[in-house]
């Protein structure tokens, strides 16, 4: 190995990043074991967990048939019972499937039973639109499982917090459920080596401004940052809030934000009704940073609309980067 | 010389351990007995689910566990933790909604756990406890434990999506996991007749290339023989096996039932079988035990229930700003 490998490395995509996440904690913790559809040989149908099969073999990378109820039951029971299962849903969707024992069991049990049993298990989502893959396979529902006490739900964006808060999910004796926008897998960027944990519950300041605040979440804060360089040119600068946990949420980050900006926009891409842009919009609303508000409070998120498959319509339904524009010239010009 | 031709759970325990598994059997009933009394009383309140008339496939099932091994309860599970020996103070105090109570008051008699002595937990969503058994038993494999988990579920489980995909994955993975199925004939108020497409619920064991028994569950010998094998075939790594236990519950689905559903002439004919009267009349022919002991056992068995609801009773009640705690870990001392 050269020396200059050792300082240097490339940068690593957002599924390497989550790979290189799994197998520091497999090679450290044999308790830790990989569950899911088509992760073993296959290597997952992203490629997520990649080679890992022919490093660590079938005990711990284990092919689970399609049973995404069983499946997750199955990891759940085992983490209740000493192993630390990281269980991969093949398209986040299915989970609609196992809400059961995500809902009734998991985010449940510890505390049915007066805190007599832990279920530190981690459960994976490859979520979101963009692939063309149509209403079954494209969803946002992160904040389904956000409303649910018991659960941590949180949606890294980058690679660097894909493997920093994978690390914290494993480590954690509380179910983590953690989004990955399918769109993100191939995104590149820098990512610490060796074991390092990313809290659960911090949200991530971007980029600092001052005109308005955009809360936005997974792949909608790259938008978000994208966007907020083009504000920057036309003399708009934007507190970018990578919100990064939806279960626990970093209230203080955004209301001190909210605080300094006076103007607050959410950015996500699950249904608009009923989602994180209302219960962001909430907490200020129902905090001392309501009375720095000075104009109101503004959601982009999905339609109310399945994800269509004509790639058009598809990008239609959720926030792009133009609306994202629009919206906070909007808002800052007093337009709304 | 133990003859060929004994019941076999004489020919397999000492005379000390048929006396025990007689004694929890009637503490399960009298447990029971005096758990409706107390809901009749205004003592406890939400709901539960009874087992009188189950206690043989509880305890007969739970024979050849060991300390290590783990079990799965359902709904109707106050049987399942008495037979893994819980203590009846705690499980009064938490039926009472007590912070002594096995759940801290939060969990209630759907709820019942004991995870010290390996019983995960009664679960209130009809094949809820399946995958975990299976997860139990994946864990047992993988960590090398030898333990070997029971995953009580009712008839009404055998028609969930999450008993089949439960049995195939125990089967596909060879895990240590014994399903002992309570078939009651009914699932609230559908009978099984109705409700299954097969006659006895142990034929869906071939679907899953498992064995599969169905047993007289209100039989103590014939429920350990069955279970006592299938445990020995998952302890020895050759795999899950499903045995069904034939038996009645005497009481209604919940505090709710009417009986509408069943005649009055059936639950009798149910009663001549009491499972407690046939091992009693078992031990009793086989010289274990003398007709007179019966009184004692009663007596014994009425102490310690009326010892255990005074605990129950003179237990503090949770905090109501302790509501939240045992959300996530860290949050509440244990």
């Amino acid at each position: 190995m050269s020396g200059r490998s050792e300082r240097v490395r490339g940068k690593l995509s957002y599924a390497e990043a989550i790979r290189e996440a799994l197998d520091i904690a497999m090679d450290r913790d044999e308790r830790v074991v990989l569950m899911g559809e088509d992760i073993g040989v296959y290597g997952g149908a992203f490629q997520v967990t990649g080679d890992l099969f022919g490093k660590y073999g079938p005990e711990r990378v284990i092919d689970t048939p399609i049973s995404e109820l069983g499946g997750a039951g199955v990891a759940i029971g085992a983490a209740m019972t000493g192993l630390r299962p990281v269980f991969e849903f093949q398209f986040s969707d299915f989970a609609a499937l196992a809400m059961e024992q995500i809902v009734n069991q998991a985010a449940k049990l510890r505390y049915m039973l007066g805190g007599a049993v832990s279920v530190p298990v981690v459960m994976r989502f490859p979520a979101g639109s963009g692939t063309g893959a149509a209403a079954q396979h494209s969803q946002s529902i992160e904040a389904w499982l956000g409303h649910v006490p018991g659960l941590k739900v949180v949606q890294p964006s980058t690679p660097e917090d894909a493997k920093g808060l994978l690390l914290s999910a494993i480590e954690d004796p509380d179910p983590v459920m953690i989004f990955e926008h399918k769109l993100l897998y191939k995104t590149k960027g820098h990512v610490p080596r060796g074991h390092y944990e990313t809290p659960i519950g911090e949200a991530a300041l971007r980029r600092i401004g001052h005109s308005l605040t955009i809360v936005a979440t997974s792949i909608m804060a790259r938008k978000s940052l994208s966007a907020a360089e083009e504000l920057a040119r036309q003399g708009i600068h934007a507190d970018v809030i990578d919100l990064r946990s939806i279960r626990p949420i970093d209230r203080e980050t955004v209301l001190a934000s909210v605080r300094k900006t006076g103007r607050l926009m959410c950015v996500y891409e699950g249904v608009k009704t009923l989602g994180i842009g209302a219960e962001i919009s909430a907490m200020v609303a129902e905090s001392d940073a309501f009375d720095f508000l000075e104009a109101p409070i503004v959601r982009l998120g999905g339609a109310e609309c399945p994800i269509p498959y004509n790639p058009e319509l598809e990008k239609s339904v959720v926030p792009q980067e133009p609306d994202i524009l629009e919206a906070a010239r909007n808002l800052v010009q007093g337009r709304i | 010389m133990a003859s060929s031709n004994m019941p076999y759970a004489v020919r397999a325990y000492e005379r000390r351990r048929l006396a025990d598994a007689l004694r929890k059997m009637i503490l399960i009933r009298k447990f029971e007995e005096a758990a409706e009394a107390s809901y009749m009383r205004g003592l406890i309140h939400g709901t539960m689910h009874l087992s009188i008339g189950q206690e043989a496939s509880a305890v007969g099932s739970c024979m050849s566990l060991e300390e290590r091994d783990k079990i799965t309860s359902t709904h109707r599970g106050h049987g399942h933790c008495l037979a893994r020996g819980a203590d009846l103070g705690r499980m009064f105090a938490e039926f009472f909604g007590k912070e002594t109570g096995y759940c801290r008051g939060r969990g209630g008699s759907m709820h019942i756990a004991d995870v010290e002595r390996g019983n995960l937990g009664a679960n209130g969503i009809v094949g809820g406890g399946l995958p975990i058994a299976v997860g139990s038993a994946l864990s047992a494999k993988r960590l090398g434990t030898g333990a070997v988990t029971v995953c009580f579920f009712g008839d009404g489980a055998n028609n969930e999506g999450a008993f089949h995909e439960s049995l195939n994955m125990a089967a596909i993975w060879k895990l240590p996991v014994v399903f002992v199925c309570e078939n009651n004939l009914y699932g609230m108020s559908m009978s099984t007749d109705r409700s299954t497409a097969v006659g006895n619920i142990s034929e869906r064991a071939a679907a899953y290339s498992m064995p599969g028994a169905t047993v007289d569950g209100n039989d103590f010998s014939a429920v350990a023989e069955a279970v006592d094998a299938a445990v020995a075939r998952a302890r020895a790594g050759e795999g899950p096996s499903l045995v069904e236990n034939m038996t009645y519950r005497l009481r209604g689905h919940s505090r709710s039932d009417r009986n509408r559903y069943r005649t009055k002439q059936e639950i009798d004919d149910w009663a001549k079988r009491d499972p407690i009267t046939r091992l009693f009349g078992m031990l009793v022919s086989h010289g274990v035990m003398a007709e007179g002991d019966m009184a004692e056992l009663d007596g014994d068995a009425a102490r310690k229930i009326d010892d255990a609801l005074a605990f129950a009773a003179s237990s503090p009640d949770p905090k109501v700003e302790e509501a939240a705690f045992y959300v996530y870990a860290g949050s509440g001392a244990r």
